[in-house]
Formats: C-alpha cells, sequence, structure tokens
C-alpha cells in the first residue's frame, strides 16, 4: 500500500474567520499547505439575472446587497454606469456630496476590516473600538438613506433627498474621532510582536504576478504598483481634491495592513475637503423623462407628477450600446459593465467584483505556507462574501 | 499621438484582416475581432513594451438571443483591457454562434484569467480551450443550464413544505 503524504482538510464553509461561506479545500502535509483550493457560489443569489429584469431604477437596491459593508460605493458605480449611458451631467453638489460618502464608505469597510482581521489573528479587543466608531458612520448613512446598511442614497442624476441638515457637522465629527482613534488602533497593533510576526512575510504576492492576476486597491498596492482609479480615471469629482495614494514595499500581509491604515486617513482627508468646498445648488440633475423630479415639485407642480409617474412605471429608454465604468472601490477596482438593447430594462448589467478577482489569489498567496497563515491571507484579501457570489 | 490612435494603428498593421468594426460608443474604444484572432492579439498586446497592456481587467459575455444582433453570432464574450501606465481602457469583442460557442483560453497569459472565464462558463455555457479547470464555479452542481443565457427562466421559487412540496416554481415575467 503506498504511503499517504498529505491529509486533505475541508476549511467552512461555516468558518468564523472565512468571513461569511467561503470554503477552502486545503491539502496538508504536516502542517504545511501543499494545495489550496477556494469553493465559493455559497451565497450566489442570481444578483444580475434579477438586475436585467427591472427597470434601470429599480435595479439600483440589488446593488447595496452585494457589498453591503460598501454600499455607497456601489450605488455610486451603478448610477455613474447609468449616468454614462444616459449621457447625464450630475450638479457638482452632488459630485462632491457622492465622493464625500464614498470616502466614509471606504472607511466604514475598512474599520470593518480591520477589527475582523485582528480578530482571526488573535486581537479580540480591536473589533469592539473599530465598531464602535463604525456606528459613526452608519448614524450618517441613517441620517442621509433612512436604512443604516441598504441605503439606495445614491440615486441616478443624483441623490435621493438633500444632504440632511447636520450632515456636516456628523461627519466633522467622525472625520475627527476616527482620525485620533487611529494612533490607538496603531498603538495597538503595528508594533505588536504578535501581530508582527503574524502577518510579517505572510502572504506576499509580487507586483508582477498582482498584475498577471489582475488583482486591484490594496491587494495590488501593496506591492507597490502605484494604481488608483480615483486618480488614473477620475470620476465624480476627484479631480479636485488633494490625497496621496499610498503603497506598499514587500507584498505580505503587515504591508496591506499598513497600507489600509492610510487610506482611511486619506479617505478622511478627501471628506474634509468634499465638506470644505461642497457647492450649493439641487441635489438631483434637471432632465426631463430620465431622472425623477425632486419631491417638493412633485406635489405641487403638473408636469413634475406625470414625469414622475412615467418614469416609476415605465422607465426611460436607454439608446443601444454598452458602457463600463469603474471605480474605486474599498476592496479595489468595482466596475459596471451595462449593456443596452435600446428598451427600458438593461440588457446585462456585469459587475466587476473586486473581492471575486482578488480571492483568485489565494492559492499563490498560501500554497508553501503554512496552515494558521491561510486564516491570515484570507483576511488580509478582504473579501465580502455577498460580492464574491452575487 | 494619443492612445486611441496608437492602439487602433497597432491592431490595423499586424491584424489587419481580424478586424471587423470598430465601435466608439460614449467615448470608449471596443474592436470586434473574429475568434481565431483573439489570442494571437492579446499575446502580442502583453508583450509590446510601449502599449503595455499587462491588466486584464474583466471577462465578460452577452446573449443577444431574439435580437437583430443575434445575425453576427449569439453570444458576444467581452475583454476588458486596461493599461496602467497609460491608463487606457479599451475593449476587444467577439461575436460566437449559439451552437457550440467556443473560444481559446487566456489563462496562459493571464492568471487572472482563470476564474474570470470559470464564471462565465457557468453562466453564459461558452467554452474555453485550453482551461486547466473548466468546472462550475458560481452555480449548485446539481443546477443544468446556464443562468444568465436569455432563454433561462427568471423563478421564484416558495420555501418548500411538506404541503407545498410538489409545487413546480413560479415563473417571473
Amino acid at each position: 500500500m503506498p504511503e499517504e503524504r498529505t491529509v486533505t482538510l475541508n476549511m467552512g464553509p461555516q468558518h468564523p474567520a472565512t468571513h461569511g461561506v467561503l470554503r477552502v479545500v486545503l491539502e496538508l502535509e504536516g502542517e504545511t499547505v501543499v494545495k489550496a483550493r477556494p469553493v465559493i457560489g455559497y451565497l450566489h443569489t442570481g444578483i444580475e439575472k434579477t438586475m436585467e429584469s427591472k427597470l434601470y431604477y429599480k435595479a439600483l437596491p440589488a446593488t447595496d446587497r452585494m457589498d453591503y459593508l460598501a454600499p455607497m460605493s456601489n450605488n455610486l458605480g451603478y448610477c455613474l454606469a447609468v449616468e454614462k449611458l444616459m449621457d447625464i451631467e450630475v450638479p457638482e453638489k452632488v459630485q462632491w456630496a457622492r465622493a464625500c460618502l464614498a470616502e466614509l464608505t471606504r472607511v466604514n469597510s475598512h474599520l470593518v476590516w480591520l477589527g475582523t482581521h485582528a480578530l482571526d489573528l488573535g486581537a479580540m479587543s480591536m473589533l469592539l473600538y473599530t465598531f464602535r466608531e463604525r456606528e459613526l458612520i452608519l448614524d450618517v448613512y441613517e441620517a442621509c438613506g433612512g436604512q443604516r446598511m441598504m441605503t439606495s442614497y445614491i440615486r441616478i442624476g443624483g441623490l435621493a433627498h438633500d444632504l440632511p441638515k447636520d450632515f456636516d457637522k456628523k461627519v466633522r465629527k467622525i472625520v475627527k474621532v476616527v482620525r485620533e482613534r487611529l494612533h490607538d488602533y496603531e498603538a495597538l497593533l503595528t508594533d505588536n510582536e504578535i501581530f508582527i510576526n503574524r502577518t510579517k512575510g505572510v502572504a506576499v504576492i509580487s507586483a508582477e504576478e498582482a498584475i498577471n492576476y489582475s488583482l486591484s486597491g490594496p491587494m495590488l498596492r501593496g506591492s507597490g504598483v502605484k494604481h488608483d482609479m480615483r486618480k488614473a480615471n477620475p470620476y465624480s469629482g476627484y479631480e479636485n481634491f488633494d490625497f496621496e495614494i499610498p503603497v506598499g514595499k514587500n507584498g505580505d500581509a503587515y504591508d496591506r495592513y499598513l497600507l489600509r491604515l492610510e487610506e482611511i486617513r486619506q479617505s478622511l482627508r478627501i471628506a474634509e475637503q468634499a465638506l470644505d468646498g461642497m457647492p450649493e445648488g439641487p441635489y438631483r440633475a434637471h432632465v426631463p423623462g430620465v431622472v425623477l423630479p425632486p419631491k417638493e415639485d412633485v406635489l405641487y407642480k403638473m408636469e413634475s407628477l406625470i414625469f414622475h409617474f412615467k418614469i416609476i412605471t415605465e422607465g426611460f429608454e436607454a439608446p443601444f450600446g454598452a458602457v463600463y465604468q469603474a471605480i474605486e472601490g474599498p476592496k479595489g477596482e468595482l466596475g459596471f459593465y451595462i449593456s443596452s438593447d435600446g428598451s427600458n430594462k438593461p440588457h446585462r448589467v456585469r459587475v466587476r467584483p473586486p473581492a471575486f478577482v482578488n480571492l483568485a489569489a489565494l492559492p499563490l498567496l498560501v500554497e508553501g505556507s503554512l496552515f494558521s497563515d491561510v486564516i491570515c491571507a484570507i483576511g488580509s484579501i478582504d473579501i465580502v462574501l455577498g460580492e464574491v457570489d452575487r | 499621438m494619443p492612445m486611441e490612435e496608437k492602439v487602433r494603428s497597432f491592431l490595423k498593421s499586424s491584424f489587419g484582416d481580424a478586424i471587423i468594426r470598430e465601435d466608439n460608443f460614449r467615448e470608449q474604444q471596443s474592436f470586434y475581432i473574429k475568434p481565431d484572432a483573439l489570442a494571437p492579439i492579446c499575446e502580442e498586446l502583453l508583450h509590446d513594451g510601449e502599449l503595455d497592456v499587462r491588466f486584464l481587467s474583466d471577462i465578460t459575455a452577452l446573449d443577444w438571443l431574439g435580437h437583430e444582433e443575434e445575425n453576427n453570432g449569439r453570444f458576444e464574450v467581452i475583454y476588458n483591457l486596461y493599461s496602467l501606465s497609460h491608463r487606457y481602457r479599451f475593449f476587444l469583442k467577439v461575436h460566437l454562434p449559439a451552437n457550440n460557442p467556443e473560444i481559446a483560453s487566456l489563462t496562459h497569459l493571464w492568471q487572472g484569467a482563470n476564474w474570470l472565464e470559470r464564471e462565465v462558463y457557468d453562466m453564459m455555457g461558452i467554452r474555453f480551450e485550453g482551461h486547466p479547470d473548466l468546472t462550475k464555479i458560481l452555480t449548485p452542481d446539481e443546477l443544468e443550464g446556464y443562468p444568465l443565457r436569455k432563454d433561462f427562466p427568471l423563478t421564484y421559487e416558495v420555501p418548500q413544505f411538506s404541503w407545498n412540496k410538489d409545487q413546480p416554481p413560479e415563473v417571473i415575467k
């Protein structure tokens, strides 16, 4: 009988450190991973198919439910793509408000990542601290869109409502509080010997490999490739803001940790600039028949009421063609490819999910390393299974 | 020379026969090419130092069933390419027939194509020749058919109990 050298271990799909329902089939030789095969699809809900059967407006809430830690980024990507398809120019105030909200979303997503990643590696207290700060951001979401997670606040051609009255005050408080508390996080982790031992030199990927695997976001920048959609192909007024793109050097989990902390800082900078320069103006573009008229008008003006009714019941017809709009989501390049056949429903909506593409590199990150490093690698990719499976 | 011109002249000079038409809808450059030419074009693009197209952003597919576009071939596979140094994005598009849609895999050029192609296979049923592991990725193993095809119905399944276990799922129009 031949001697068995390897053991196959099934990790997940209900393992708490897999951040949802990811299953990894590992082939182990002793404690060393010989082969890793991620198995996904447990959360597949057919969001792309659902969106095909809905009017352009009504497909929007489906986007919230993909990456549920970054709803505003998903809304923004989808709305920008539809606006590109319909050739709509949104008012300046909308652009700035969207940028501000998208940056808060990045902070939100990174905070959850930081808490859960540290929890996986044994630093439990981080989770409590980061969720405390996240609460402030969810409060802003609630004030804007009425919901704390599935906001659908960014709409085609503008926003759902005008910004709330105390928006400025609330966001400034977040900027101040998170900026201060970042020092606490760093004090807890950056020089923490256990954390360094668990992350330094773990899950390494070189710049060449990162590009070859189509990685994006912190996974790509952690390896030293300075690429960020906000700078490369600015959208939604990002060319007006002054910010840096942090890059890592070694492409390991520790560099990605430092990089994400720095990204939180830069996001706070952008949010602050957006508040300082927030222009006055309408919160929705004036495009009769395509963009919903403001609610105030619907109550008092006949034409607005007619357009409102028409858009809600039969939607608008988009020209034949296809557009792609990519934004820099918290996890990487989040793209929406919308193909239109000339009717009032999208012919096909393709989401380019950053977490899905990044997760494909997991075997490369863990093969040859120790079993306990698999947890660290999954954490440092920053996946949300809702987006991976859609 | 702007990047748009560079890509066009590169493709026209090296692969003039393979290009069917160019489309510039909303300032997005896309080329419809013949299926056989895809892998050679991508290989040239990847190794061309000047264009520097090293990033395969996305692969996706459309189903044109019942649309006049179907005359070119029912399926359309879209390759989304990006040049990191020029910050320029363009698309290569390929039409494939309804019967046995098949195209060369790009996994030998980009590792990132692996999962993207598997997803297209799972959702649209397009086969990628030369793919190392062309298996289902998102849908369960027992599911038959390809969900994103237009002839696959969108259904609503009521939670099953003993009293309704034989009830078929409702089709949403």
